[in-house]
């Protein structure tokens, strides 16, 4: 319930969830230098987080906070504030469909429907086995391709109702055809 | 192709993205001629073009520039590609398709300002993108038109992307500023101008991706063909969008003054509506600049343009003039979204109307509150529970929103009122032929539908489903 407050002083240590990695510091510390101040590499660490862990929990805020010499109420503030930032665990996968009006009128709602049935899930949930999340989004700026949809980073144009099925059983989805910046990824493992 | 292509030269040329393509056909020799100037002269030649802004709001460039104080030790210039105002996409094809024309913007720009950081703000949606721009700025730096010492001239800049995260309020410049410095979205209170104190509290000039790419040709081909190309006030060529269900929807570049009419049905352009449709709207600039009738309606009987009466106003010219005989806040981004005669108008109000409660950043009571009432008088006509005078409250409302009545800190509730009012008037009759259709039993069915919360409050208990008005006790 939403007025209900929730004490996160003292939340238990396991709902903390996972923080930061040596690694992920690391790659945090990289962007101080293009910024006046360290707050500014904000948006950046939130980036290699949500890379990282899937999420940002609430440990990674606190460790977030400590690296760039802010409280964790600023970093929750800022987190909450943008739409692609997760507070709890998402799936491997994440589907963002656009809402807005070229999308709509082009079928969008049907292609809505088509997804949450495949998936049996709403908005903002994951799929019991961890594969995909779900959201919508406004105007994706891909208008002259509505409906469109993003599967992590690859964007699905002129999407049918009827294609869902195929396009979500597809392993494949979330793969570029272009060559890749890591500069917002997590590091690689060990 | 009847017009000459200037931002959208190298659009189908293979590897287009790539550095040495672009310099093959004389790319970075219009950084290369303002760098041998002073900045000072920069500004005046920019000024001189009168390029107006491509973000929305049509302010020369070179103007904001002299605003600038003259005693000043770090200057930074931002990028304006966060790109969300439904449903433009015109940055987006224009750095996907040629990315070193923006950096060759950014170069002049930076240089002119004497900035040494640029910042290009990127939208997170923007996620194949970020790669291909991420890239050509590693191209750039090795090839060192960023870094120390450009071209030989001294002048140092560096640039970096830097991605947001999922909020339009984030394009506004001062909202741009403070998502950059790490924080909440926030549009601030002006004065201080960004000119002024912006960025890390430095004087800064926030530009969007298409202005700055209309630089470099200027630069490379001189002012006298530059002032050829349309008139004084409107000058130069501008990417229109049109999306919806037109046989061509796509991005087109074209001399600014194209009507909404060629936009649609121009062979080069639109193609005409699919399904042979007729046109029953059209938002021609952005959601946000409000709407025109299509062509459902009849011709006007002659050349005056007059808003209360139904007649077709497709001959509406795209510029930064014509459109405000239309009712139309503006030339915002000359995006088109296409409303076909088979749409219901309550599903357009409802998809506008829910954009802007939910980017409305909250600052703002009439803006917050305003936008988000709207939202709700939108679900109600939606669900068949209108009442004839919801358009009358949705009218009033937009009357006391935004900075033209002077209640706002940025310009978002201006953007949501003209949209929601210009529907209102323009669509009246079928909104209210919907609303003498309605059930009578729609009322209660749209509480239940869009605030089931209502009767699920902890107070009542389990006596929710008792108490309700038509449960069957
Ligand atoms: C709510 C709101 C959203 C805006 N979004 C954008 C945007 O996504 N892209 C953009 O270039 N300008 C946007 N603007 C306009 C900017 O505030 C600013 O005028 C523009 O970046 C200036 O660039 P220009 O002078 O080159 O046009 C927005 C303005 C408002 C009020
Ligand atoms: S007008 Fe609206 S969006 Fe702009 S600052 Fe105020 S509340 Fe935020
Ligand atoms: S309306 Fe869907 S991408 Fe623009």
């Amino acid at each position: 319930m939403s007025w209900q407050t929730i004490d996160r002083t003292t939340v238990a240590e396991e709902q903390l969830g996972p923080g930061l990695s040596d690694a992920v510091r690391d790659k945090v510390r990289g962007f101080f230098p293009r910024y006046a101040t360290k707050q500014a590499a904000l948006l950046p660490a939130l980036h290699i987080t949500q890379n990282a862990l899937g999420y940002v929990s609430l440990q990674a805020m606190r460790d977030i906070a400590e690296l760039l010499e802010l409280t964790p109420a600023q970093v929750l503030g800022v987190v909450s504030f943008y739409t692609h930032f997760w507070t709890h665990p998402k799936g491997r996968k994440t589907i963002v469909l656009c809402r807005s009006l070229s999308c709509e009128l082009m079928g969008g709602k049907a292609v809505k429907d088509a997804i949450q049935r495949q998936l049996g899930i709403g908005e903002h949930e994951t799929t019991p086995d961890g594969r995909y999340s779900y959201m919508t989004e406004e105007c994706l700026a891909q208008c002259d391709d509505a409906p469109c949809m993003l599967i992590n980073e690859k964007m699905h144009k002129r999407v049918r109702a009827e294609d869902v099925e195929r396009l979500l059983a597809d392993e494949n989805n979330d793969k570029l055809d272009i060559p890749r910046s890591d500069l917002f990824d997590a590091p690689p493992e060990g | 192709m009847p017009y000459e292509k200037i931002l959208m030269k190298h659009f189908g040329v293979p590897n287009s993205t790539a550095l040495e393509v672009y310099k093959a056909d004389g790319g970075y020799e219009g950084a290369a001629f303002a760098l041998k100037l002073l900045p000072e002269e920069v500004v005046d030649f920019v000024k001189e073009a009168h390029v107006r802004g491509r973000g929305g709001a049509g302010f020369p460039a070179g103007v904001k520039w002299s605003f600038l104080p003259k005693e000043r030790d770090i200057t930074y210039l931002c990028v304006n590609a966060d790109e969300s105002e439904p449903p433009t996409f015109c940055n987006r094809v224009l750095m996907e398709n040629d990315p070193h024309l923006l950096l060759e913007g950014i170069l002049v720009a930076g240089y002119a300002t004497r900035s040494s950081v640029a910042y290009i703000y990127m939208r997170g949606e923007f996620t194949e993108l970020f790669h291909i721009m991420q890239k050509a700025v590693d191209e750039a730096y090795a090839a060192g038109y960023f870094g120390e010492n450009i071209l030989g001239s001294g002048y140092a800049l560096d640039c970096y992307i830097h991605r947001g995260a999922g909020a339009y309020v984030c394009g506004e410049e001062t909202g741009l500023i403070e998502s950059l410095e790490g924080k909440r979205g926030w549009p601030r209170i002006k004065p201080p101008f960004p000119a002024v104190a912006g960025l890390f509290g430095k004087p800064t000039v926030v530009n969007n991706v298409e202005t700055l790419a209309c630089l470099p040709p200027i630069l490379a081909r001189g002012l006298d063909w530059w002032k050829s190309l349309g008139t004084e006030r409107s000058r130069g060529t501008k990417m229109y969008c049109v999306s919806g269900p037109v046989n061509q929807p796509g991005c087109y570049e074209a001399p600014l003054g194209l009507t909404v009419r060629e936009l649609i049905y121009g062979e080069d352009f639109g193609a005409g509506m699919r399904d042979g449709n007729k046109v029953k709207a059209v938002f021609p600039g952005g959601i946000s600049m409000g709407v025109l009738r299509g062509d459902v309606f009849p011709k006007g009987t002659d050349g005056d343009v007059d808003t209360t009466q139904d007649f077709d106003e497709l001959d509406c010219k795209l510029d930064f003039d014509d459109v405000k005989r239309y009712d139309l806040l503006g030339l915002g981004t000359a995006a088109a979204v296409v409303v076909p005669e088979n749409a219901d108008m309550r599903d357009v109000l409802h998809n506008v109307a829910r954009f802007y409660a939910l980017e409305s950043c909250g600052q703002c009571t009439q803006c917050r509150d305003g936008t988000s009432w709207m939202y709700r008088i939108a679900q109600r006509i939606l669900a068949g529970a209108g009442r004839p005078l919801d358009l009358d409250l949705l009218e009033e409302l937009t009357q006391n929103m935004g900075m033209m009545p002077g209640m706002s800190i940025c310009g978002l509730p201006d953007g949501a009122a003209w949209p929601i009012r210009t529907l209102v008037r323009k669509f009246r009759p079928e909104l209210e032929r919907h609303i003498a259709d309605q059930n009578s039993d729609a009322a209660e069915r749209c509480v239940r539908e869009t605030n089931a919360a209502a009767y699920d409050l902890p107070i009542l208990g389990d006596k929710a489903a008792t108490l309700a008005p038509g449960a069957a006790t």
